[in-house]
This record gives C-alpha cells, sequence and structure tokens, in this order.
C-alpha cells in the first residue's frame, strides 16, 4: 500500500507539472480554446493522448498485473444516460468557469487563489450529486460499477 | 494559418501535455489505478459523511490515494512555478469559478468522469461512454463558452 501510494504520489507530481507547463491550470487559457481563439488545449489533450493511448492498450494485454498492483482498473463500456446527462451540466460549468477538476487542482499549486471558490464549488456539487443520487430507488445499486470512470 | 490557431506557440502545450499523458500512463502502467480526479470531491465525503452513498466501498477505497493524487498535482504544479519564478492569479470572476465549479462538481460525478477520467484515461481506454462524454462535455463547453462571451462577461 505505501508502495502504491509513494508512486501515486510521484504520477501526481508529473501530471501536476504537466499542467502547470500546458498553462491549462489557467482558466483563461482554457477559455481562449473554448472561444475557439487559441486550440492549444487540443494540442494538450493530443500530445497527452499520444503517450497513454497505448499504454492504457499494451499494459493490460501485455502484463498479467501492473508492476505494483493486483489488477487493471477497467472503465465500464455501457453509455447511461447519466453520462450524456453529467456530460452537459459539466460542460456547461467548464464554459462557464474554464476550469475543470485535475486543472483546477494545480491551479492551487500555482499560487492562483481564486480558484478556491471553484475547488468549493466542486466540493458542493458533488455532495449534491451524492444526495441526489441517494433519493432514487436503488434499482442500479452503485456498488456493481466495478470502477469509477474518474 | 499556424499562428492563427496557436498565437501563443505550441511548444509549453506538447511539452505539458506529455508530461500529464506520461504522469497518467505511468499511474496506470505501475499500479493498474485510474487517474481520474472529479471523483475526489465525491470521495472526500467519505470522510465525514454519514449517508451511505457516500460511504459505498468504491468512494472509501479511493479517498486516501486519491487525496494524496491531489497533494502530488498541487506540488508538481507548484514546482513548476518555483521553478519558472511567475505566480498566476485568475482575472475571471468569482461567481463564475463558484457556479461553474458547483456544475462541474455535479455534472462530473453525474457522468462519473471529467477531462482526465473520461477524456484522457477514457479515451486511452476507448471505451464508448468516455468518448462519448468527451465529445459532449466540449461541445458544450465550447456552446457555453461562447454564450458567455456574447453576453459580454469579461473576464
Amino acid at each position: 500500500m505505501t508502495r502504491t501510494l509513494v508512486l501515486v504520489l510521484i504520477g501526481g507530481v508529473l501530471f501536476g507539472f504537466g499542467l502547470a507547463w500546458s498553462t491549462m491550470a489557467q482558466p483563461e487559457v482554457v477559455l481562449s480554446f473554448l472561444t475557439l481563439d487559441d486550440f492549444g488545449l487540443a494540442l494538450v489533450m493530443g500530445a497527452a493522448l499520444a503517450v497513454s493511448l497505448p499504454i492504457y492498450q499494451l499494459a493490460p494485454r501485455c502484463m498479467n498485473k501492473p508492476t505494483a498492483g493486483e489488477s487493471f482498473e477497467r472503465i465500464p463500456r455501457r453509455v447511461k444516460p447519466s453520462t450524456i446527462i453529467g456530460g452537459m451540466i459539466f460542460g456547461i460549468g467548464w464554459g462557464l468557469s474554464g476550469v475543470c477538476p485535475g486543472a483546477g487542482v494545480a491551479s492551487l499549486g500555482i499560487g492562483n487563489w481564486p480558484i478556491l471558490f471553484a475547488l468549493i464549488g466542486m466540493a458542493l456539487g458533488a455532495y449534491a450529486q451524492g444526495v441526489l443520487a441517494s433519493r432514487k430507488p436503488a434499482t442500479h445499486p452503485h456498488e456493481t460499477d466495478s470502477v469509477s470512470a474518474t | 494559418m499556424f499562428d492563427e490557431l496557436f498565437p501563443n506557440g505550441v511548444t509549453h502545450y506538447l511539452a505539458g501535455g506529455a508530461g500529464i499523458g506520461a504522469a497518467i500512463g505511468m499511474i496506470y502502467l505501475l499500479t493498474g489505478r485510474i487517474a481520474g480526479i472529479s471523483s475526489f470531491f465525491s470521495a472526500i465525503h467519505s470522510w465525514w459523511s454519514h449517508l451511505p452513498f457516500f460511504q459505498q466501498r468504491y468512494l472509501r477505497n479511493e479517498r486516501t490515494w486519491k487525496s494524496v493524487l491531489v497533494i502530488g498535482l498541487i506540488v508538481g504544479a507548484a514546482v513548476f512555478t518555483i521553478g519558472c519564478g511567475e505566480v498566476f492569479t485568475t482575472e475571471v470572476q468569482w461567481w463564475r469559478l463558484l457556479i461553474g465549479g458547483v456544475l462541474v462538481g455535479f455534472g462530473t460525478r453525474t457522468a462519473r468522469g471529467c477531462t482526465s477520467g473520461h477524456g484522457i484515461c477514457g479515451i486511452s481506454s476507448l471505451v464508448p461512454p468516455s468518448i462519448a462524454a468527451t465529445l459532449i462535455f466540449m461541445g458544450v463547453a465550447i456552446i457555453t463558452a461562447h454564450i458567455v462571451a456574447a453576453l459580454g462577461v469579461t473576464p
């Protein structure tokens, strides 16, 4: 467990370094992509996928298990209505603020203290989602989801 | 043409993006874990809320390592900022950050993924829900940003 957490920490540091370097931790830069004034975010996504996609595809095929773990997590393949509805709500919030969860967290590290408004908002929104989901009849128990996508 | 698409150059975008991809790939290769960030914002409520929703096993299992991941993100961004010696403070208005943040938190947890979980990990996994979610949140965000700009809200 400790070994896993050390590896996650190292990966997290590289992740945050990359977010800061790419300037995606600056809401203004993300917004300039969303208004189609600077297509940089597409390059960031493309460069990230160029590295991560081969690893995600090859690792589970070529290795029985991760170097320091029991199994490779898998994202469920079924599209649910909540995937679409949630994506739309996320899109409105992202377009309004220019902040997504990873970039928002990294933004704290670049000294961007007003990002706390967005981070507190995300915690409140995630809490509201949990409260709302608790009220629905449990026809699809969440425990059956093998993995949470994020 | 190229300068119009990328008025601020391309090097930092490509280098930063490769770093992000390497980090997410490294975590998957070594630990088998999907490094999405939005579930951190659900998992933190498992520390204090007694709601059964937040006490689900997957959130309790994730809360420690996702917290470590988030600490790593902050440290990594701080290392870069100390290295280049330039602190950044956003001019985007506080209400946009707060209201946008609430919608981002609610929406990403409804869709069970954000730009990292669906956009990078999910597309890297080539799974339909992540590809669909990414196209939708990108499209809706582009429309929203245009509406906000057209209403004259700056910054």
